[in-house]
């Protein structure tokens, strides 16, 4: 008796097991995107939304980073390749580039530091370790403990594409592997300095202007903001069928009210 | 005939699962030393063991840093922990009467209950303040992580020795009192040496839930990956090092966190033979008649 009944609970669930599988085989049209980290949330929320009304497209969205994001758009292992940096003449080959929107790279510093202006310059020495203390840039007379992110995350990677150049970061700043993280420690340390991005951006830390001008939505919008990078789809070739239909999607009312909600800055025209 | 074949199943189903679970740790470890391999190889293994540099973008990949890590980490914790949840599994088996006890368990039980994600916010908040205000630094530190680690191990230590305190015979204890001994005379001469075994590998449980724990540590850690000079300085552990990691790294890197994925492999067993040739030496103690 017993034993019947493990017998019909196995094949119950290799039944259930296989229809999963064959259901995932079949089905819809899929679209895959693979890319940036810093891209992956806003392309998920955008998958999301446009599965609403599109039950026949399944969309997949995965991380991995922007070298990732262009190698396999470029390959055509994905449909679509998501960067969180501009492309330069030598990958840009036969890539098709949509930008959905731009988002801006914050300095944050405790509520408490009184130091609320910097240069790129002073930026670049902060992080790469040549100024060591607040009072070299106008601040109290203080040891600056550097926040920055882990290797291979979007925001670090645009952060020292734009800001770092050539110089190192250097090798004892505090690694945190979130953006929540990094505001967390800038909070409970007066004399912490960190970076998030615009979109997570809240009250409880200070920003700080670089070069005279703080980050907004349109000091941002019209380029004035330096700190900024483009949210890049990638595809290869000219879209067509479901895919050309997403990517115009994304361009009209619907999908920009969901960039707007993220804090994606569309640049003026 | 239908007795015997059934017996037979049964042997043979329940010896096909404790198989299966060999199995799944078989290809498990194939998995991690397939993956790191590559890295191990083309990085060269002395390099890879003691090179002090850890940077995936210029393609270097040294974890000595983090085994030092990891290790200190580890180790400190214990020191906080062992003492403390050792004394209080005495209190709870030995000494308190039953209301206490009852009281006490599941308090101490809820402490492993709290997801590792509360415990490292709650560090980064209160703990990393307070070590930075009273021990300078940035606050992100050895000792940040390993207090923290401490009272996450505490549950698992105290509830297993409690158990072995517990299951020590009733006989050594009144043969101790009568003999004479005051009561805390035979917790210490007796019960506690009988149950020694059994704390020892409480200890070896807590310690591998402080090896392999990365959320918390991470958040408090600070996961610079250089050797740390103080236990005030911040250390990156192997854990926290592959968890950073893991989401974006492609190629070489991503083989070369597997790779470290093998060395932390190969760093608990090494505890573990240590731990178990303790556990041994001391049983026959127990058990040979020193008590």
């Amino acid at each position: 008796m017993k034993r019947n009944r493990i017998i019909a609970s196995i094949i119950f669930i290799v039944i259930i097991i296989g229809g999963m599988l064959s259901l995932g085989f079949g089905g819809p049209e899929r679209i895959d995107i693979v890319g940036s980290t810093s891209v992956q949330p806003v392309a998920e929320k955008l998958a999301e939304e446009y599965g609403i009304n599109h039950s026949d497209v399944k969309i997949n969205v995965q991380g991995g980073g922007s070298s990732l994001g262009i190698k396999t758009a470029h390959e055509g292992i994905a449909d679509i390749g998501m960067s969180s940096k501009e492309l330069d003449d030598s990958n840009k080959q036969d890539l098709k580039e949509y930008e959905i929107g731009r988002d801006g790279i914050v300095l944050v510093v405790n509520a408490n530091n009184n130091v609320s202006d910097l240069t790129k310059d002073q930026l670049k020495g902060i992080f790469s370790g040549k100024i060591t203390s607040w009072k070299d840039v106008g601040g109290s007379d203080n040891k600056i403990n550097v926040v920055v992110r882990e290797a291979g995350s979007g925001t670090l990677d645009a952060f020292e594409g734009i800001v770092m150049g050539d110089a190192k970061i250097k090798s004892d700043a505090i690694v945190q592997s979130s953006t929540e993280a990094v505001k967390q420690s800038v909070k409970q340390d007066e004399n912490a300095i960190g970076f998030v991005s615009f979109a997570h951006m809240s009250n409880d830390v200070n920003a700080i202007k670089v070069g005279g001008i703080s980050p907004t939505i349109e000091t941002i919008a019209d380029g004035s903001y330096e700190l900024q990078r483009p949210f890049l789809f990638l595809v290869k070739g000219e879209p067509t069928g479901e895919l050309k239909e997403f990517i115009e999607w994304t361009n009209g009312a619907e999908a920009q009210k969901i960039l707007e909600s993220e804090k994606i800055i569309k640049l003026d025209e | 005939m239908g007795k015997s074949i059934s017996e037979a199943l049964i042997e043979k189903s329940l010896f096909l699962t404790a198989l299966l679970s060999c199995f799944i740790i078989l290809v498990i470890l194939c998995f991690i030393f397939i993956e790191g391999f590559p890295a191990i190889h083309e990085y060269g293994v002395v390099k890879f063991l003691f090179g002090n540099v850890w940077a995936p973008n210029d393609g270097e990949f040294g974890v000595f840093s983090m085994i030092v890590g990891s290790l200190c980490v580890t180790v400190f914790a214990l020191i906080i922990s062992v003492p403390l949840s050792i004394l209080c599994a005495t209190f709870m088996a030995e000494v308190a009467n039953t209301k206490v006890r009852n009281f006490l368990k599941p308090v101490i039980q809820t402490l492993s209950g709290i997801p590792s994600v509360v415990y490292g916010f709650f560090g980064l908040i209160i703990l990393v303040p307070f070590v930075r205000l009273h021990f300078g630094g940035t606050g992100f530190s050895i000792l940040t992580a390993a207090i923290i680690l401490s009272v996450m191990i505490l549950p698992t230590i105290i509830s297993v020795s409690y158990d072995s305190l517990r299951a020590v015979p009733q006989e050594y204890r009144e043969a101790s009192l009568g003999l004479g001994a005051t009561s805390w005379q035979t917790i210490r001469n007796v019960t506690i040496p009988a149950a020694l075994p059994g704390i020892i590998t409480a200890i070896i449980l807590g310690m591998g839930r402080a090896v392999g724990e990365t959320l918390a540590v991470i958040m408090v850690v600070g996961n610079v990956a250089k050797v740390p000079d103080s236990i005030f300085a911040p250390a990156r552990t192997l854990t926290s090092n592959i968890a950073l990691e893991m989401s974006y790294a492609t190629g070489i890197h991503y083989n070369a966190l597997f790779a470290t994925a093998v060395i932390l492999f190969i760093l608990i067993m090494i505890l573990l033979v240590i731990a178990k040739y303790i556990q041994r030496k001391y049983s026959i103690d127990a058990a040979g008649g020193t008590l």
